[in-house]
């Protein structure tokens, strides 16, 4: 095989399956080692997917779902780069987000948090990656809410965000927070992360020469991925027909 | 010493992960396009199968929140992705892709697709055919990922590379769907077990990919 196998994932970057603060992880993770086999085909390829699946306010959380008004709530545009371990840009990357609205209530059949649906807001959005790793999209910056870890848990604002790349290994989520928000180092979610660095690159930067004037404030966020190892000579046994 | 970035780390992808990967089952309908479950076409070439099953934790309780996704090769054993190097034949009909969440009330998960052939592995051995999985859900930290291999593929099985690479032989059953006709059609069930369940289910083999 001539492709380069993704570096190894570094699981001390990552939260461990079990951390027991985050309550739901205790029953919800193996209790034996990952079995860590060589990337073989299935490892190194992943699915792909075309602009033309996407519609043209897919990355418009504002507008996507806004029938008869705006959605209520600060306006905020998110922005950054997907790149790999080595610095490579990862385009045409599928870039998914979801979100509570401004209030901190999620437009869900579970979610029963007393804060009221907006009308207007459906709360998700996707984009690709184009040929820099770069993405944006729109949206109103989601409230903190309540969920039932201790009796009195509150998440900070966040965003999930799911990542499709070039390798099924790179398949991430992922959550990303906001620069300044007590809440983050108070969440048993955050610190399932294991260092505060790690910390750190879950937290988008306010970016204010971005801003819109009179529209909208503007966050940038970068995202790493893994990247392959370069393939410097054909992994060919002497004398096997290969 | 060279040094190089830091993946971003993991988050779970919490009880919500429907809203954004599957808005539909969220409650709401959004996007023209949504991506689902249902990775054949009537043009795919290919033995049709659905794989079903349901995702349960340490205490043998579904865990209906749980968002999975499959990768697979055709029925030639081809993936839809240029660095592919197989002499193999590309089916334009045929993504390999597909996402889904367990159902909420009964926690059952199913995909229609069609069977894969089998890959090429290094050092000229043919990986048995089989489809990667991976399972999000509230609690899980880093989705954990799988295979699910077929049962009556017994003789490719015995000789598939990563199936070897489990030391514990007992383990390797986790990962072999069970081959079923109802109605015409072929099921393969693929239950997953986060964690070894009371009632004597072995916990799913996962793979550091």
């Amino acid at each position: 095989m001539t492709i380069g196998e993704f570096v190894e994932r570094d699981f001390t970057v990552h939260p461990p399956a079990l951390t027991p603060d985050y309550k739901t992880s205790v029953l919800r993770s193996p209790r034996s080692a990952l079995i860590s086999p060589r990337n073989t085909l299935s490892e190194v390829t992943g699915p792909v997917f075309g602009a033309n699946e996407l519609g043209d306010k897919d990355n418009d959380l504002i507008l996507n779902f806004a029938t008869d008004g705006l959605p209520i709530g600060e306006r905020l545009i998110v922005h950054g780069y997907v790149r790999d371990e080595f610095g490579n840009p990862v385009s045409g990357a599928l870039v998914e987000v979801w979100q509570a609205n401004s209030g901190g209530r999620y437009r869900h059949k579970k979610d029963q948090y007393l804060a009221p649906i907006d009308p207007n807001f459906g709360g998700c959005g996707r984009m690709l990656t184009d040929r820099n790793g770069y993405y944006v999209f729109r949206t109103i910056k989601p409230g903190p809410y309540p969920w039932p870890n201790n009796t009195n848990s509150w998440r900070p604002a966040h965003i999930h965000m799911s990542l499709s790349a070039d390798g099924w290994a790179q398949r991430l989520i992922t959550q990303l927070y906001f620069e300044g928000d007590p809440l983050i180092e108070r969440c048993p979610i955050v610190r399932t992360v294991p260092t505060v660095e790690q910390v750190r690159s879950l937290i988008a930067q306010e970016d204010p020469a971005n801003h819109v004037p009179f529209d909208a404030r503007t966050y940038r966020f970068d995202v790493t991925l893994r990247g392959r190892r370069a393939t410097f000579f054909e992994n060919t046994v002497p004398g096997s027909s290969r | 010493m060279v040094t190089r970035l830091v993946e971003t780390p993991s988050q779970t992808g919490g009880p919500y992960v429907h809203i954004g990967l599957a808005p539909h089952q969220a409650g709401f309908d959004i996007f023209e396009n949504t991506f689902g479950n249902d990775l054949a076409s009537d043009a795919t070439v290919g033995e049709r199968i659905t794989i079903v099953g349901s995702v349960f934790d340490g205490s043998g309780t579904l865990v209906r929140d749980a968002l999975l996704e499959i990768w697979q090769a055709n029925a030639a054993g081809k993936y839809a992705h240029r660095l592919d190097p197989q002499d193999k034949a590309v089916d334009p009909a045929f993504r390999g892709w597909g996402r889904t969440g367990a159902d909420f009330d009964s926690g059952v998960f199913e995909f229609h697709t069609v069977k894969p052939g089998p890959v090429e592995a290094d050092g000229g051995r043919v990986q048995a055919p089989h489809i990667c999985v991976v399972v999000f859900a509230r609690g899980i930290n880093v989705g954990l990922h799988t295979r699910l291999y077929f049962d009556d593929e017994a003789e490719r099985n015995a000789a598939d590379p990563v199936l070897a690479s489990i030391e514990w032989e007992t383990r390797r059953r986790t990962l072999v769907a069970t081959r079923s006709e109802r109605g015409g059609k072929t099921f393969y069930t693929f239950d997953i077990r986060l964690q070894n369940t009371p009632d004597g289910g072995a916990e799913t083999v996962f793979f550091d990919i």
